[in-house]
């Protein structure tokens, strides 16, 4: 990412885009949209990495993260007549300007962060997944799965309880 | 400025982050983001755990074609000013970008709402609405419940009810449990972006996932 952003390496832009992609391609089906709907809005997001590059700033987020969040705002912009409300952007240099300290420490929570999710039971995982990788409300769970409302939350807490549990290290911060 | 003290809900965070929170909220996290850098982190934080998720859970779907080649191609084509690469609007005087951006850059249009009060419809869908409310100082908004699920962000001056004091980027959620009567304080007028949905009940509409993550 940071040789797409200091030096407009399109051979870097071609690995993020190999590794990006497929992933945000597979979390816009995830959330019910078409094949070909979706690898249009990749092209978007992937055009935005690009263009966007300047601001992007690995003390305050993962490339994923950042990816995430493009994905999220054009997905919604289309849904939306207006288009989707964003917030205003912080004013930092451009590029940021590098934090090594800053850097390493992101890294390094967002790394307990994966290992935290990768120790859950797969079913927990499955219920943190809807929630940031479909669109699924509580009564469209429900609909789906055909478990009562009740389960669902019990399931929710569970997750969440050894979520907070494996996050303790995290959040003595 | 003073100091934010009544924030966006957590799971109101983590659905806008999401993209699942409903439209008419939007725009009040949007805003108070805008003002409020404890919520902006947890909003970034949010959005770092669904980036996590998207790398490690989500099936990857694998391409067809020649999506690649045609992305290449057009890597030195201008930037379309709505597209996904846009600019968030700035700030204008009270008005936080996304309301800036609501109002076309100009002053609102007021029209009178009954007591002194006076409103301007940003957006109204069936039975919810984002709105700017202007409150003369020391006027009280009469005694009200809520159907469903009202937030209200404070731009200028402060109000005050039943449970607490709000002031710039302060955010107030109501539900059908509170009866309140908002009263601004003396002075200047009080000017409120409120979002309602009236079929809305925040309690049983989002779920409470991501509390964990709040303070990280």
């Amino acid at each position: 990412m940071l040789a797409v952003r200091d030096n407009r390496d399109r051979a870097a832009f071609a690995r993020l885009f190999a590794h990006f992609a497929p992933r945000v391609k597979g979390m816009l089906m995830r959330s019910g949209m078409g094949a070909a709907a979706a690898e249009d809005v990749v092209q978007d997001v992937m055009l935005a990495v690009w263009h966007k590059a300047h601001q992007f700033d690995p003390a305050r987020a993962q490339v994923s993260g950042w990816v995430y969040r493009i994905a999220r705002n054009r997905q919604v912009d289309l849904a939306r007549k207006a288009g989707r409300p964003l917030p205003e952007e912080v004013e930092t240099e451009t590029p940021p300007e590098a934090d090594p300290g800053a850097i390493l420490g992101l890294a390094q929570e967002a790394g307990e962060l994966r290992a935290a999710l990768a120790r859950l039971t797969p079913d927990q995982r499955e219920v943190i997944s809807r929630a940031y990788l479909g669109d699924l409300t509580h009564g469209e769970i429900r609909e789906e799965t055909g478990l009562p409302l009740g389960t669902i939350k019990s399931r929710i807490r569970l997750g969440l309880e050894r979520l907070r549990h494996e996050l303790k290290d995290l959040r003595r911060e | 400025m003073t100091k934010i003290a009544h924030h966006i809900p957590d799971e109101m965070l983590a659905a806008y982050a999401a993209g699942r929170l409903p439209a008419t909220f939007e725009m009040i996290v949007a805003a108070h983001v805008s003002m409020c850098d404890a919520c902006r982190a947890a909003l970034e934080t949010h959005e770092m755990l669904g980036g996590t998720l998207m790398e490690t859970a989500a099936p990857a779907a694998p391409l067809e074609g020649d999506l690649l080649e045609r992305t290449l191609a057009q890597l030195d084509a201008p930037v379309e000013a709505d597209g996904a690469a846009r600019t968030p609007p700035a700030r204008m005087g009270i008005y936080p970008g996304p309301v800036a951006e609501a109002l076309h850059h100009g002053p609102p249009r007021w029209r009178a709402a009954g007591g002194g009060v006076r409103q301007q419809i940003l957006a109204e869908d069936g039975k919810s609405s984002v709105r700017l409310l202007y409150i003369p100082g020391g006027q009280a908004v009469p005694d009200h419940g809520h159907g469903g699920t009202e937030l209200t962000m404070v731009l200028q001056g402060a109000f005050h009810d039943e449970t607490g004091h709000f002031g710039p980027g302060d955010v107030e959620v109501a539900d059908e449990s509170l009866e309140h009567t908002p009263i601004a304080d003396a002075g200047a007028a009080c000017i409120c972006l409120a979002a309602t949905d009236a079929r809305l009940r925040f309690r049983s509409l989002l779920p409470r996932l991501a509390q964990p993550f709040l303070r990280i």
